[in-house]
């Protein structure tokens, strides 16, 4: 039968082409292991045509059926947790890449949806609703520079003139600067930061941007010193010095190194600094962030991150004259009789705020001292009470 | 006979090595070698593919070409039979077994166009069109000798990372100089069998 059709359509094909075809198809070439024919037969072109198409034909369906049977059903979700993650497949979520993540949070109810560390609270909200999990509270980490002593405040031991770089400096005894643990002001954690939230200051320390930094590490692994550490962005009270010579040979070098002389461990109201190695750390888990350390250090080597602080008002209508304010400050900045509205001395107030945290009629808030125009009619307020 | 399909076997894993004899397949062989782990998942993937595809083409030029006469068209065809099975592979796969599909899936794609999978059918056609054990250890033979290759390849540049290379020499040149290293020394099979 398939001879006969065959047979017909060449026929037919002859019929319409006539002898023109037949002078043109002898000089088609052929290959192969094919033996060279003067003419080609009509039927090797028509059985090569029918049998692509077949073939076409065939492996169409065939792909069309498995397609459709074998279909795998991706989650629209996975999707769009992708788009809303920022795509740096930093890997800072534990999972391999973004769509790693994508797949596991939207697949696997433990996994929580505020992992991603460059994309913070907002990416983590939307992930939230897609998967409609609880958002969690989602604690920034920031990279924070564990030396103070830039050029004007340290000493260095000889006069650096290689490559300009720390990790090459670092190859020239440990560096130029006297302090072993210190920064050395080479610039190679800005040049790691793939965010450019890393400038260096005129004293040749590195600056973070607290809006730009996502605490992705690549600084931290960049820096030969060791010098940067990630922490948590609400705890803003840091010993920022990395020294653990003795106090005497920390103050030949550096003027803002720790000397390990304790001050900060004793004035700590939670206990939370320990001098490890002549060396003053906070436990953060414990830190209040009140900030007395920072005032009562005698080399400024603790350095708040939240200055200029904000200073407690009470409002007078709140207060209830319980006293606990005044017990629990620790610069004696409030004053007032029992059951009689208190104030604060706004000269005194270091803005710990631990009254605020103590007071049950919570009628004390933190405001901004500035002079901005929240806080201004406030203050006024205050006088007129 | 079986002795025929052992001779063809070893002489296609060692002796006409598609890597190392013929210089086929070297996109594929110099892009997974850098780490042993790619370079085994490569090598179960190839050895399958090569096997069966070889096999669907063997069929197709046995049965449908062979008596029509249409043995020219064989390159087109098999690339044809070659990309529909890969993807049809690629789909199923996918929904039976997704963890296979995850480790292996993605050299399915790279699998496609290697000039290794359409040489196997095409010097079967050529030369082993009568039995389909001889084009069978041809096929194996071929897969196994690119997977012998690929993991040889792959362990070398394994060490090679922490090996002082020249700079002009780091990454691909040395990679070549390897793979001529290697040849070389294939070529201490060659005489081993005459065909």
């Amino acid at each position: 039968m398939f001879g006969q059709f065959t047979q017909s359509l060449m026929n037919a094909f002859s019929h319409v082409l006539g002898a023109y075809l037949n002078k043109l198809v002898p000089m088609v070439g052929v290959g192969g292991s094919v033996e060279t024919l003067e003419k080609v037969p009509f039927d090797i072109i028509l059985y090569g045509l029918v049998v692509l198409a077949a073939l076409g034909v065939v492996f169409g369906i065939a792909l069309a059926i498995v397609s459709s049977k074998f279909v795998v059903k991706v989650d629209p979700k996975v999707e769009q947790v992708r788009e809303t993650l920022p795509g740096a497949n930093c890997g800072a979520c534990g999972f391999a890449g973004c769509m790693g993540y994508a797949e596991a949070v939207v697949g696997n109810p433990d996994v929580a949806p505020h992992l991603c560390a460059p994309g913070k609270s907002a990416v983590a909200e939307k992930i939230a609703q897609i998967t409609g999990k609880a958002a969690g509270k989602v604690d920034p980490k920031i990279a924070r520079v564990f030396c103070q002593g830039g050029r004007s405040k340290s000493q260095r031991k000889f006069i650096y003139t290689g490559v300009m770089d720390c990790t090459a400096a670092v190859l020239a005894a440990g560096g130029d600067k006297s302090c072993e643990y210190g920064c050395l002001g080479y610039a190679t954690c800005m040049r790691a930061c793939p965010f450019d939230a890393i400038t260096m200051s005129e004293d040749s320390l590195p600056i973070i941007s607290k809006e730009k930094c996502t605490a992705c590490g690549k600084c931290v692994a960049a820096c030969p010193k060791q010098v940067i550490e990630l922490g948590l962005m609400s705890k803003a009270v840091v010993i920022s010095c990395h020294s653990r010579d003795k106090g005497l040979d920390v103050k030949k070098k550096c003027q803002v190194g720790c000397i390990a002389c304790g001050i900060c461990v004793r004035t700590c109201p939670v206990d939370a600094i320990k001098i490890d190695n002549n060396l003053a750390r906070i436990d953060h888990n414990k830190c209040i962030n009140c900030g007395l350390c920072v005032k009562k250090c005698p080399t400024n080597a603790i350095h708040d991150y939240l200055s200029p602080r904000m200073k407690a008002l009470i409002h007078a209508e709140k207060c209830a004259g319980i006293d606990v304010c005044a017990k629990v400050c620790p610069v004696n900045a409030i004053s007032g009789d029992v059951r009689a509205v208190h104030r604060v001395d706004q000269s005194k107030c270091i803005g710990c705020g631990m009254c605020e945290a103590r007071c049950p009629k919570k009628a004390i808030s933190m405001v901004p001292t500035s002079g901005s125009a929240a806080a201004k009619p406030a203050e006024k307020e205050m006088a007129a009470v | 006979m079986w002795q025929d399909v052992l001779t063809i076997f070893i002489a296609s894993a060692l002796i006409n090595n598609f890597v190392f004899a013929r210089y086929l397949g070297l996109c594929i062989f110099f892009g997974v070698t850098k780490k042993m782990e790619t370079a085994v998942g490569m090598s179960f993937t190839f050895t399958g593919v090569m096997l069966i595809g070889a096999a669907l083409n063997w069929f197709i030029y046995k049965y449908v070409m062979m008596p029509l006469h249409i043995g020219f068209l064989k390159i087109v065809i098999f690339i044809g039979v070659i990309a529909a099975f890969v993807q049809a592979a690629d789909t199923i796969m996918k929904k039976v077994t997704p963890a296979l599909y995850y480790k292996l899936g993605i050299y399915l794609a790279l699998i496609t166009t290697n000039c290794i999978i359409l040489a196997v059918p095409l010097l079967n056609a050529d030369e082993y069109a009568d039995s389909l054990f001889k084009s069978m250890a041809l096929a194996l033979g071929s897969g196994l000798g690119f997977s012998l290759a690929l993991i040889i390849m792959a362990s070398i540049r394994e060490k090679l990372e922490l090996a002082d290379v020249p700079r002009a020499f780091q990454g691909l040149p040395i990679s070549f100089v390897l793979t001529g290293l290697i040849a070389l020394a294939f070529l201490g099979f060659s005489g081993m069998i005459t065909l």
